[in-house]
C-alpha cells in the first residue's frame, strides 16, 4: 500500500513516470490484441510459410498509412474474381467451339501496384484447348499477351503492370501506340481495363476454367510485407507479448532470487555467504554471450531453455555484491535486533523483515532489467540463437539485415521502433523510481 | 609515535613523512597482489567451468565424435574400400572410428580430459583450425592472437572515449544542474537503452548507405593498403562505425550515473564550505568534488566495462570486424570447439585484466587503500 501511495505521489511529481506508464500500457495493448485476435499458430505458419504460399499479398510494400502522406495514394492490393462475369459459348462446327469471357475491372489510381497477375485454372476432357488471352486498355487497343495449350492445373501470367496499366500516347492517331518518346516514368492510365480470356475447345462441355486477377496493392495493413510477401504486422503484434514475457520473467527471476540469496548470505554469513560470494566472482569471469551462444547453438533454441540458462548466469553477478552490502548495513538494524530479542525464526527474520525493507531500493533494478533482457533476447536472435518456433523483433530484425541494406525499412523500423518503445519505457520508469525510492538520489 | 625525542627537528620530520609514504606504497602493493591473485585465480576457475559450459553434458563429444566420424569416413574411399564386403567395409571402419577416438582422448571420462583441456586452453596450444591468419596460419593460438588486437582496438577506443568523454558532460551537466540542457539529457537517456549493435544497424543506414562517407564494415576493405600509412587509415575509417555505436550505447548510462553522484556529493559539507569560502566554481569541481567521487564513477565504468565486453562481440558481428567476437560466433556455427574455448579463454583473461586494470586506477585515485582503512572494491 505503501509502496502505491509513493509510486503515485511520485507520478504527481515526475510526469515521466505517467509517459512511461502509458507506453508501456500501449505494449500490453499490442499483447493481448495479439494474444486474442491471431492465434499463434497461424502466426507461426505464416511467418514461416515459403513465398508461393503468400501468393496473394504483395512483395516488399510500405504499410498502407503512409498514404496519408503522399499526394496520390498508392493502391492496397484487390482480387477480380472471374465469378462475377459471365461466359459466352459458341460452337463453330460439330469439332470446335469457342468459350469466351471478360474480365472487366476499373483502375482508379494514377500510380501503378507493385504488380498484377492472373491466376487461372483450366480442366478439359481428354482434348486439350487453345487458351487466348487479350488485354485491352481503355483506349481500346488490344494486345495479345498469350496464345497457348494450356496444361490441367494452374498457370498464372504476370502482367508488366507498368506497361500495361498505361496508355501511350500514339503516334499515327491510331489507338495503342508506342510513342518512344514517352518515357516509363508516365502516371497510370486511369479507366476500364479488360482482360478477354478465350479458349478453343473441342469437345463439348468439358472445358471450365477459374481464375482471378490480383492487382497487387503498393502499399499493405499495418506494417507493410516483407521480401517474402509476409505481413510484418502478424510478427510484429507477436513480439510484443513474447518480449514482454520474457524480459519480465528473466528481470523477476534473476531479481528475486539473487536478492533472497543475497539476504540469506548476508543474514547466516559464514560459508554460506563465501560459497555464494566464490560463485560470483567465478561466474563474473566467464564471458556471458558466448556461453549462451553455446547453449543456443549446441543444445536447444527453446527459449524457455535459453531463459532458463540466462537467469542461472544472471543471478551471480556484480549485482548480487550490492544486495548483499544492503543486507549488510542492514542486519545490525535495531528492529532486526529487536526480532531476534523475541526469538523470531531465520527465516522470519529474513523474508519478514529484511526483503521488504530493501524491496523499494530494488524495484527499479527490476523495471531496468526488463529491457535489458528483452534487448537480450533479441541480440541473440540477431546472432542466429532463435527459437524457430516463436516470432520476436529480433529475429526478424536479423530475418530483414540485409532487406535493411537494400533499402526496404518496413520490415526493420518496426520491431525497431517497437523495441525502442519498450526500452525507453521501461528504462524511464525505472530510473525514475530510482529517483524515488533512492534516498540519496531523492530531488535530483 | 615512538621516537618523540627526535621529532622537533626539521629532517627527523621528512624521514617520517618518507616512512609513511614508503609504508602507503606497500600497502597498496600488497592490496593490489592479493587482488591479482584472486582476480588470476579466480580467471583460472571461471576458465575451467567454460570448458564444462562449452562441453554441455555430453553434447560436446558427441560433436566432436560426429566431427571425427565425417574426417575418417571423408578418408576411407577408394577401390580397395570398394572391394571389401559391406560388413568388412563396417567393422573397419567402426575399428578406425575407434582409433581415432582414442587417439583424440574420446574413450577418457570428460572428467579427465577436462584438465587437459584447461592446460592446452591456458596456454592456447589448441591445435589446428579450420580458420587461417591473413599469413595463411591455420594454428588455433596464431588466429587468436591475429583477432584479439583488433577485438582491444575497438574496446579500448570506445572505452576510453566513454570515460573521458562521459565524465566531461556529465560534470558540465551537474554544474547546470536544472537547466534546460540538463534536463533534456536526463530525459534523452532511457532513448539509449538499447545495446550498441541496435544504434549499429541504423549509423550502417545513415553513414554507409545515405551518405557513402563510410564503409558498411570490414577492417581493411577489398585489399591489402600498401604503405603502413594507408593501412593505418583504412583501419581507422573502419573503425569509427563500430565505435560510435559502442559509445552510443555506453555514455548515456554513464554520464547518467556519473551526474546523479557529483550532484549527491557536490551537497557535502565540506564542498559547502569551501564554496562560502569563494572558492571558483572549476576548481571547486576538480578538487573537491570530481577527488572523492572519482573511486564510485570508476567503480560505476567497471560496471560499465565488463557489460561493454558482452557489446562488443555483437557489434563486431553486425559490422564484419573481424576480432574474437566474430570469431567466436563463427566457431560456434562451425562447431569448433578448439577455437571456441579458445576464445572463451581469451575473453575470460581479458575481462581479468580489465578489473584488473580498474583495481589499479582504483588505487592510485582512492587514498583510503593507500593510507590505511583499506578499500572496499
Amino acid at each position: 500500500m505503501d509502496l502505491i501511495k509513493h509510486v503515485a505521489t511520485g507520478a504527481r511529481r515526475y510526469p515521466s513516470i505517467t509517459v512511461s506508464l502509458l507506453i508501456i500500457l500501449f505494449l500490453i495493448g499490442i499483447s493481448l490484441y495479439a494474444i486474442i485476435c491471431i492465434p499463434l499458430s497461424d502466426a507461426i505458419e505464416m511467418w514461416n510459410a515459403p513465398p508461393h504460399e503468400l501468393f496473394h499479398m504483395p512483395r516488399s510494400v510500405p504499410p498502407a498509412w503512409t498514404n496519408l502522406f503522399r499526394r496520390e495514394p498508392l493502391p492496397e492490393t484487390w482480387h477480380v474474381p472471374m465469378e462475377q462475369f459471365e461466359f459466352t459459348e459458341g460452337r463453330f462446327s460439330e469439332a470446335a467451339g469457342l468459350t469466351a469471357i471478360e474480365i472487366t475491372f476499373d483502375y482508379s489510381f494514377t500510380t501503378f501496384p507493385s504488380g498484377m497477375t492472373f491466376f487461372y485454372d483450366v480442366d478439359y476432357g481428354s482434348k486439350r484447348p487453345i487458351l487466348t488471352l487479350t488485354w485491352i486498355k481503355p483506349d481500346g487497343s488490344e494486345e495479345e499477351v498469350i496464345r497457348e495449350i494450356p496444361n490441367r492445373g494452374s498457370s498464372r501470367y504476370n502482367f508488366d503492370a507498368e506497361e500495361d496499366l498505361l496508355v501511350r500516347p500514339s503516334v499515327d492517331g491510331e489507338p495503342g501506340g508506342k510513342d518512344p518518346a514517352a518515357d516509363r516514368t508516365d502516371r497510370a492510365t486511369q479507366g476500364e481495363y479488360t482482360l478477354r480470356v478465350e479458349a478453343i475447345t473441342f469437345e463439348e462441355n468439358e472445358f471450365a476454367i477459374d481464375g482471378e486477377i490480383i492487382v497487387y496493392g503498393s502499399v499493405h495493413g499495418v506494417a507493410g510485407t516483407d521480401y517474402r510477401r509476409r505481413d510484418v504486422a502478424t510478427a510484429l503484434f507477436w513480439g510484443a507479448p513474447i518480449a514482454i514475457m520474457f524480459g519480465f520473467l528473466a528481470s523477476i527471476g534473476t531479481t528475486l532470487l539473487g536478492f533472497t540469496l543475497a539476504a540469506i548470505g548476508a543474514w547466516y554469513g559464514g560459508w554460506v555467504d563465501a560459497t555464494l560470494q566464490r560463485i560470483t566472482e567465478v561466474n563474473m569471469m566467464i564471458p556471458f554471450l558466448p556461453t549462451i551462444m553455446v547453449v543456443g547453438f549446441f543444445l536447444s533454441t527453446n527459449l524457455w531453455v535459453l531463459l532458463g540458462f540466462i537467469v542461472g548466469f544472471s543471478i551471480f553477478t556484480g549485482r548480487l555484491k550490492t544486495y548483499r552490502a544492503m543486507f549488510l548495513q542492514l542486519k545490525s538494524a535495531e528492529y532486526i535486533e529487536a526480532a531476534r530479542a523475541y526469538g523470531a525464526s531465520n527465516l522470519r527474520i529474513i523474508f519478514r523483515y529484511m526483503i521488504p525493507h530493501i524491496f523499494p531500493a530494488v524495484l527499479p533494478h527490476l523495471i531496468l532489467g526488463i529491457p535489458r533482457f528483452v534487448f537480450l533476447e533479441a541480440s541473440l536472435a540477431f546472432l542466429g540463437v532463435a527459437d524457430p518456433q516463436l516470432l520476436t523483433w529480433g529475429k526478424m530484425l536479423s530475418e530483414a539485415r540485409s532487406a535493411l541494406y537494400q533499402g526496404e525499412y518496413q520490415s526493420v523500423l518496426g520491431p525497431a521502433l517497437l523495441l525502442l518503445l519498450t526500452g525507453l519505457s521501461f528504462s524511464m520508469l525505472g530510473y525514475t523510481l530510482d529517483r524515488i525510492f533512492n534516498p540519496r538520489l531523492r530531488g535530483i | 609515535m615512538k621516537d618523540s625525542a627526535v621529532q622537533g627537528t626539521e629532517g627527523a620530520r621528512r624521514e617520517l613523512e618518507r616512512g609513511e609514504r614508503v609504508r602507503a606504497v606497500g600497502r597498496a602493493l600488497r592490496y593490489l597482489g592479493i587482488r591479482s591473485l584472486i582476480v588470476v585465480l579466480t580467471v583460472m576457475v571461471g576458465i575451467y567451468a567454460a570448458i564444462w559450459v562449452t562441453n554441455l553434458g555430453g553434447v560436446g563429444d558427441e560433436d566432436r565424435r560426429a566431427d571425427i566420424r565425417a574426417m575418417v569416413a571423408l578418408g576411407s574411399r577408394g577401390p580397395h574400400w570398394r572391394e571389401m564386403t559391406q560388413e568388412v567395409r563396417e567393422e573397419t571402419l567402426e575399428a578406425a572410428f575407434q582409433a581415432a577416438y582414442r587417439a583424440a582422448d574420446l574413450d577418457q571420462p570428460f572428467f579427465l580430459r577436462s584438465f587437459r583441456y584447461f592446460g592446452q586452453a591456458v596456454s592456447l596450444s589448441l591445435g589446428d583450425t579450420r580458420f587461417h591468419t591473413l599469413s595463411g596460419s591455420n594454428v588455433v593460438r596464431d588466429v587468436l592472437l591475429e583477432r584479439l588486437p583488433r577485438t582491444l582496438l575497438i574496446f579500448g577506443v570506445a572505452n576510453l572515449i566513454t570515460f573521458l568523454v562521459g565524465l566531461g558532460i556529465s560534470l558540465g551537466l551537474s554544474r547546470r544542474y536544472g537547466s534546460f540542457l540538463d534536463r533534456a539529457a536526463t530525459l534523452l537517456v532511457p532513448l539509449f537503452a538499447a545495446p550498441p549493435w541496435f544504434h549499429g544497424l541504423f549509423l550502417i543506414v545513415i553513414f554507409a548507405i545515405v551518405l557513402k562517407i563510410l564503409p558498411f564494415g570490414g577492417f581493411l576493405g577489398t585489399s591489402i593498403p600498401e604503405t603502413s600509412l594507408a593501412y593505418t587509415l583504412t583501419v581507422l575509417k573502419h573503425l569509427v562505425l563500430p565505435v560510435l555505436a559502442t559509445v552510443l550505447g555506453t555514455l548515456p548510462y554513464a554520464v547518467y550515473t556519473n551526474r546523479a553522484l557529483f550532484l549527491i556529493h557536490s551537497s557535502d559539507d565540506h564542498v559547502e564550505m569551501a564554496k562560502s569560502k569563494g572558492l571558483r566554481a572549476d576548481r571547486l569541481q576538480r578538487r573537491y568534488i570530481l577527488r572523492p567521487v572519482l573511486p564510485a564513477v570508476i567503480t560505476n565504468f567497471a560496471f560499465l566495462a565488463i557489460v561493454a565486453w558482452e557489446a562488443v562481440i555483437i557489434t563486431e558481428n553486425v559490422f564484419n570486424w573481424p576480432g574474437l567476437g566474430a570469431l567466436v560466433l563463427q566457431a560456434i556455427q562451425m562447431h569448433d570447439v578448439s577455437v571456441v574455448i579458445g576464445a572463451v579463454t581469451l575473453l575470460a583473461v581479458l575481462l581479468g585484466v580489465t578489473i584488473l586494470f580498474l583495481d589499479i586506477l582504483y588505487v592510485v585515485v582512492d587514498p583510503r587503500v593507500k593510507f590505511g582503512g583499506g578499500g572496499d572494491a
